[in-house]
């Protein structure tokens, strides 16, 4: 084992092709954006709320696998946990994708028209949660704290790289043991106010936990893809080889087997008891061309995936890596797409207003992440796990 | 006794000198050699030179085949051997058939992977083993990293192992056997097994039966047993009138049963104007109305419907069928009659189907018509 200095690559420019591809990606979905709105504001909103949604779980689910890593005391993804550093910077930039859906609420969600609430008693039942005022302040709290706990832990990690103290390691793990019990209770709070009160409907309990496992898949799937891209081109440290990729594919195989077995414990009591009050959210799904989506999405978010980092091998392989990683991420905004937009039409639609916030949202991801590599290192060199991290072997 | 060397063994204090020790002995050439840990150290496998174990294939293809092989059988069982419609779904409800044919797959994959490694891969366990109850194993299954070389590699040579082993820093002693030890075989029912065996059953009867017949009926247990449902057949804190079992609802009718719609008051004439006879006086159909006619209606109406039967004066005697009354009336008002009753004749609707009680009108069409006969009748 040789000294940590000499094998950590100091900062490093970020391949140029990288930050082009990102900067483009943002600019052209800020056109499309631009244009959407434009052109149909209505249609325009619910792609908002898709993006905000999607660039939501990324940030999120970054900040939850670094509290994860602290807590667990995990060593394989040290060398690597500044990669979800950067991933949760984007929490502010969600936050902005917000905004114009706090101003359009009444575009979005049914309960907010207080006629529609007069005249429906479900809806009159479920006011004193789902109005706009508390709606407003769940919001500030919820990513008020998120955005605090972000802050907090990157504080701490930063500081460690200068004066390599242990302390902000305990600090950290404290923050973690108290951040993990709240995420819990705020993301699934956050699933059911963006996502499940489109149709208020419905209900489902299960819906909190069913954002939460496409949000950790999609921040993981997002961290491997540049881990394993990054280290190819020579990032990070000398010597990263298929004993440090393994662990990436083998929890990406792990969770998405989990949102499998949620997703389907969800259809399932629903088509079992068959009861009109809940059966509707699926039959939707099922009608006038969105069940090739469903299908897609059975196919696309587990089948496929689960056979492709099903055996030792792939989940070591950089090329298979890369290419399970892309799926995830294309397939968590499939998945939010086939939440959302059946509220927004009864068949499904698709043209640039449905590629405008995509490419927008993962533009965002790159050039964040190569402003973020500019300004700090990319490995947490004073992080007192990391020599055990780079020496990981299965 | 003759005692055969079977290996030469050398115990190690950390992980890290029994790692080095296997590399070594690996690179040295030897192939029949084992490592003895207290837990399992990273990164042996290849410090050993082991190749990687084919194993996970048994895992891959028994999950497959147990997932495969339940799909099938609760297909079968649901559309073609047991069909049931449960829930209002159709026989194949592939969503019903999901949770048990994962869990079948998983337990499939883990009973033959176990198995497949106690009989092929461990080859077995083996009760007499030369390491068996040395000072060796005692060391390795508590707290020091071991590696012994069998006697039968073929570079073995006992002096340049020993020299070897104490060179890498290792406890060294050998280990022999006996030819009577390894004959050794021990009985099928050993009496601790035994007792095993029946402290094992008592105690899972035991608590089984505590829990199924007692535990669940006592408080906290029982909390399943009071649920806001109303049960078949018993009283309920439900319904106002404390009934579980609740009347029919208002209209209900029997499967098959046409309701009458006319009631007892209605005059038979403006009811049999409402009427039409469905049936033609066949020959069957007046055979079953004489049938009928004979069984139900002669013992007041008399055998030719005049009146005068049998019962003769100990019960009010009809009028007579053959009046002009009873001839005018159209069929429906008959029928109306059979099924409504009328004064001290009771209703015979619930004695005779309204099939029977056409023929019977038929019938006593007939019987009319004989007791009026004209001249053409009998062309």
């Amino acid at each position: 084992m040789s000294t940590i200095e000499s094998i950590i690559i100091p900062k490093k420019e970020l391949p140029s092709n990288f930050v082009k591809a990102g900067w483009g990606l943002v600019a052209v979905g800020v056109v499309l954006v631009i244009i959407s709105y434009a052109t149909d504001t209505h249609r325009a909103l619910f792609n908002n709320l898709i993006g905000f949604a999607f660039l939501a779980s990324v940030a999120v689910g970054a900040l939850f696998f670094i509290a994860l890593e602290y807590i667990a005391g995990a060593v394989w993804s040290t060398p690597f946990r500044r990669v979800t550093e950067f991933l949760a910077s984007l929490l502010p930039l969600a936050i902005i994708l917000a905004i114009p859906l706090l101003m359009n609420m009444h575009e979005l969600f049914h309960w907010s028209h207080s006629d529609a609430v007069a005249a429906d008693p479900i809806l009159k039942h479920k006011e004193p949660y789902l109005n706009e005022q508390f709606f407003l302040i769940r919001f500030v709290v919820v990513l008020g704290a998120w955005l605090l706990f972000f802050y907090l832990f990157r504080r701490n990690s930063i500081k460690q790289d200068v004066d390599k103290d242990q302390k902000h390691t305990k600090n950290n793990i404290t923050l973690s043991a108290i951040f993990i019990p709240f995420f819990a209770i705020s993301v699934s709070l956050f699933a059911i106010d963006w996502l499940m009160s489109l149709e208020p409907h419905w209900f489902s309990t299960i819906f909190g936990i069913y954002y939460f496992t496409g949000t950790a898949i999609c921040a993981l799937a997002v961290t491997t893809f540049l881990v394993v891209s990054l280290s190819e081109k020579g990032y990070f440290f000398k010597g990263v080889n298929e004993n440090h990729y393994y662990s990436f594919g083998a929890l990406l195989f792990g969770l998405l087997s989990f949102w499998a077995y949620i997703a389907f414990s969800q259809f399932m009591l629903i088509w079992y008891a068959n009861l009109p009050e809940e059966n509707f959210w699926f039959i939707a799904r099922w009608e006038n061309g969105w069940e090739y989506i469903s299908i897609a999405m059975v196919l696309l978010h587990f089948w496929v995936p689960y056979f492709m980092l099903l055996s030792r091998p792939s989940k070591m392989n950089v090329g298979n890596l890369k290419r399970s990683s892309l799926l995830l991420v294309f397939v968590h905004f499939l998945d939010l797409y086939w939440l959302v937009m059946p509220t927004y039409s009864k068949a499904p639609v698709f043209s640039y207003f449905e590629l405008a916030f995509p490419l927008l949202t993962i533009g965002l991801i790159l050039v964040v992440f190569s402003l973020q590599a500019k300004k700090y290192n990319m490995v947490p060199v004073g992080d007192p796990k990391l020599q055990r991290g780079i020496d990981f072997h299965l | 006794m003759d005692k055969k060397l079977y290996a030469v063994t050398a115990l190690f204090k950390t992980p890290n000198d029994i790692i080095a020790a296997a590399k070594a002995v690996r690179d040295a050439g030897y192939t029949k050699f084992d490592v003895h840990t207290p837990y399992p150290v990273h990164g042996m496998d290849r410090a050993m030179g082991l190749k990687e174990t084919k194993l996970g294939f048994v895992t891959l293809a028994a999950g497959i085949l147990g997932a495969v092989g339940m799909i099938s059988f609760a297909s079968w069982v649901a559309s073609v051997d047991y069909p049931q419609v449960i829930g209002g779904k159709p026989y194949w409800s592939w969503p019903a058939f999901v949770p048990v044919t994962y869990e079948i797959a998983v337990l499939s994959a883990v009973l033959l992977t176990v198995g497949a490694m106690i009989t092929f891969f461990l080859k077995f366990p083996n009760n007499s083993h030369p390491l068996h109850d040395t000072r060796y194993m005692k060391a390795v299954s508590s707290d020091t990293f071991g590696i012994a070389i069998q006697a039968d590699d073929s570079k073995f040579n006992e002096q340049e192992v020993n020299a070897f082993l104490k060179k890498l820093g290792g406890d060294v002693e050998p280990i022999y056997y006996t030819e009577e030890f390894l004959n050794f075989k021990p009985q099928m029912f050993e009496p601790k097994f035994i007792l095993l065996l029946v402290g094992v059953a008592l105690v899972a009867a035991g608590g089984g039966y505590f829990t199924w017949n007692k535990l669940l009926f006592m408080p906290p247990f029982d909390w399943m047993m009071e649920q806001p449902r109303v049960n078949a057949q018993s009283k309920s804190e439900f319904f106002a009138d404390g009934f579980g079992m609740r009347p029919p609802v208002e209209g209900t009718v029997a499967r098959g049963f046409i309701p009458y719609p006319y009631k007892a008051t209605d005059r038979a004439d403006s009811v049999g104007a409402l009427l039409a006879n469905p049936f033609l006086p066949t020959k069957k159909v007046l055979e079953l109305g004489k049938q009928k006619y004979f069984t139900f209606c002669s013992p007041c109406h008399g055998n030719f419907g005049n009146g005068d039967s049998r019962l003769q004066g100990q019960f009010p005697n009809p009028p007579t069928l053959h009046s002009d009354k009873v001839r005018q009336w159209p069929d429906g008002a008959i029928f109306h009659v059979i099924t409504v009753g009328q004064n001290v004749m009771p209703s015979y609707q619930y004695q005779i189907t309204r099939e029977e009680r056409w023929a019977i009108v038929h019938y006593v069409r007939t019987l009319q018509r004989a007791l009026n006969a004209k001249e053409s009748d009998l062309q």
